[in-house]
């Protein structure tokens, strides 16, 4: 399973407000990054831009080499793109185990293969208590659990989690950092993440890119970047920690 | 097939589904021709209903122009017959043709260029409206005078140029609610099913997990709109006279979706138990009225309002959710798999 996205020199403005500048990075194939900023540093327009749901003014994006910008978000996710929502949409009329098999129905045309896929990935996530609840009954650290569970149900080669820890309790993120572990490691899935949570960040992500103010402002290892001034500076106001 | 068809219903309903079919079957013979006029009203109603449902009740699109592809269907039938002699079951498929067209260009206009909710609504409004006029100006097919079809012979039922009996009527609009029922049912347990109650429930979560959601609302108008000419079609033929005031009005959009707004929009049984209620309590609430020698004019819309307004009130998702849970048909949220739809 392959899945290397390389963001060449994407630019995004709205109206007159540069939410995101010359951005160019890449995640490459098997590993994990994770996307770091302060809020409104331009994390999400990145997703969106790589998701389908904007074209970006300026520059590419690449998945395995083919250029997938401007791209609709159907046919991003149906190249092998999993996303997940910052602002949980779960199709809340409808129950856990249909909201999966939606996405699952992505990578085979069988519902009864899509509803067996749906049940393990019900399953992996721990979700199979629930299973046949309506989406709407469910938590917000559930939801999360939800999201995570039909973008991966779409079979992605790469999957976008758009702050996905945030409000889960510690045991659950711990859930979840070993689940994408397992995910990376076993099957090879490609992640790039947004999140808050530092602890999740640096026990998943091999390498780390900093936003700031819609500018790449620091690219390393964990090590690396809570280390680099630049990032203490907009993060904490310049005193090292 | 029959694995398809049966996955997923509690036993029970089946058993209530073949007496309740057994029953429809059966009427006819015992109740006068009134009352078989009464039953067709019902499931005409009920089989439009299903028709419109799939389009809001399952994809999520609200037309209130459903009236336009009833009449699309009843005048190319209408028409076919009239000036070509060519028998309705040939004519059925030029106005499925017809009507699953002006789906095509409403619906068209609306995903591409992004008018969706009450605006997507009020474009099903205007091109019903359209029609409505454009009929009335239409000579060929009578204009504002009304267009009308040979009358009926009723000593002799001719299947062939649908010129009967009502319990003839009866009998095909049975199977036509029948088999659109089948069809939604199995509709719904298909990948196009989970993809329009995704996009109901949430266009922009739909299409991140890879779902054409322009196509698959198209799929859904397209569909709605020739089922909906079908019922066309057989209201030219029962009723032998369109005129465009009353086939194209939007009163008759309102009607036609009544029924599955009260027994329950995106459910199976919705339309056919809204259908059924309505027409019933409005055919008696007319009956009494006569028989009291009281004579409003109006009275049926009223009627309608107030069982909305009930319905609204007291019971949002509409008669079927509760109705089944009483029955015993679906369990409860947490108790296992899903049930009624």
């Amino acid at each position: 399973m392959s899945g290397r996205l390389e963001l060449a020199h994407l630019s995004k403005r709205f109206s007159g407000l540069r939410a995101v500048e010359d951005v160019s990075f890449a995640v490459p194939e098997g590993t994990i990054v994770g996307l770091i900023g302060p809020n409104g540093a331009g994390k999400t327009t990145c997703f969106n831009l790589v998701a389908g749901v904007y074209r970006p003014d300026a520059g590419e994006v690449r998945l395995d080499g083919k250029r997938i910008d401007g791209w609709r978000p159907d046919q991003v996710c149906r190249a092998g793109v999993g996303r997940t929502f910052q602002l949980v949409q779960p199709f809340a009329g409808l129950s856990v185990m249909e909201n999966v098999i939606v996405g699952a129905l992505n990578a085979s045309t069988n519902v009864r293969e899509a509803r067996e896929k749906s049940r393990r990935i019900i399953e992996q996530l721990g979700l199979a208590a629930k299973r046949d609840q309506a989406a709407s009954s469910l938590t917000l650290p559930e939801r999360k659990c939800l999201e995570v569970a039909r973008a991966l149900a779409t079979g992605p080669r790469i999957l976008l989690l758009d702050e996905v820890m945030a409000g889960l309790r510690p045991t659950e993120m711990d859930h979840m950092v070993s689940l994408f572990r397992e995910l990376n490691t076993k099957l090879g899935l490609t992640i790039l993440l947004i999140e808050h949570v530092m602890r999740a960040v640096m026990a998943l992500s091999s390498r780390i890119v900093v936003l700031h103010h819609g500018e790449v402002i620091a690219v390393g290892t964990p090590a690396e970047v809570t280390r680099n001034p630049a990032v203490l500076e907009c993060y904490l106001g310049g005193e090292a920690v | 097939m029959s694995e398809l068809l049966l996955e997923g219903v509690p036993r029970r309903g089946l058993i209530l589904l073949f007496a309740l079919l057994a029953l429809l079957l059966l009427l006819p013979l015992v109740v006068n021709d009134y009352l078989v006029t009464v039953l067709i009203l019902i499931l005409y109603f009920a089989y439009v209903g299903q028709a419109w449902n799939i389009m809001m009740g399952f994809a999520g699109q609200l037309s209130l122009g459903h009236a336009l592809y009833v009449g699309l269907g009843a005048y190319a039938a209408a028409a076919l017959y009239v000036h070509f002699g060519v028998s309705p079951w040939i004519g059925l498929w030029v106005s499925m043709a017809v009507a699953a067209a002006a789906g095509a260009v409403i619906g068209y206009l609306a995903f591409r260029f992004g008018v969706a909710g009450v605006y997507f609504a009020i474009l099903t409004i205007a091109f019903g409206e359209f029609a409505r006029i454009g009929f009335d100006h239409w000579r060929w097919v009578g204009g504002s005078a009304g267009f009308f079809l040979p009358v009926a012979n009723y000593t002799s039922n001719d299947i062939l140029s649908l010129r009967g009996s009502p319990t003839m009527f009866y009998y095909i609009v049975l199977t036509l609610t029948v088999a659109a029922f089948i069809l939604c049912h199995v509709l719904l347990r298909s990948r196009a099913g989970y993809y329009w109650l995704a996009i109901r429930e949430s266009p922009e979560a739909a299409q991140a997990l890879g779902i054409d959601t322009f196509r698959y609302k198209m799929y859904a108008v397209v569909l709605s709109a020739a089922m909906t000419a079908l019922g066309g079609v057989l209201f030219a033929f029962y009723y032998n006279n369109l005129f465009p005031e009353q086939v194209f009005h939007i009163s008759r959009s309102i009607e036609l979706i009544l029924g599955p707004i009260i027994g329950g929009i995106g459910t199976l049984f919705g339309p056919i138990i809204g259908a059924f209620l309505l027409t019933a309590l409005a055919e008696t609430l007319g009956e009494v009225m006569r028989a009291l020698g009281v004579d409003l004019p109006g009275i049926k819309q009223v009627f309608y309002g107030i069982c909305l307004l009930v319905v609204v009130v007291f019971l949002p998702d509409g008669i079927w959710p509760p109705l089944s849970r009483a029955l015993g048909l679906q369990k409860k949220p947490g108790e296992g798999d899903k049930g009624s739809r």
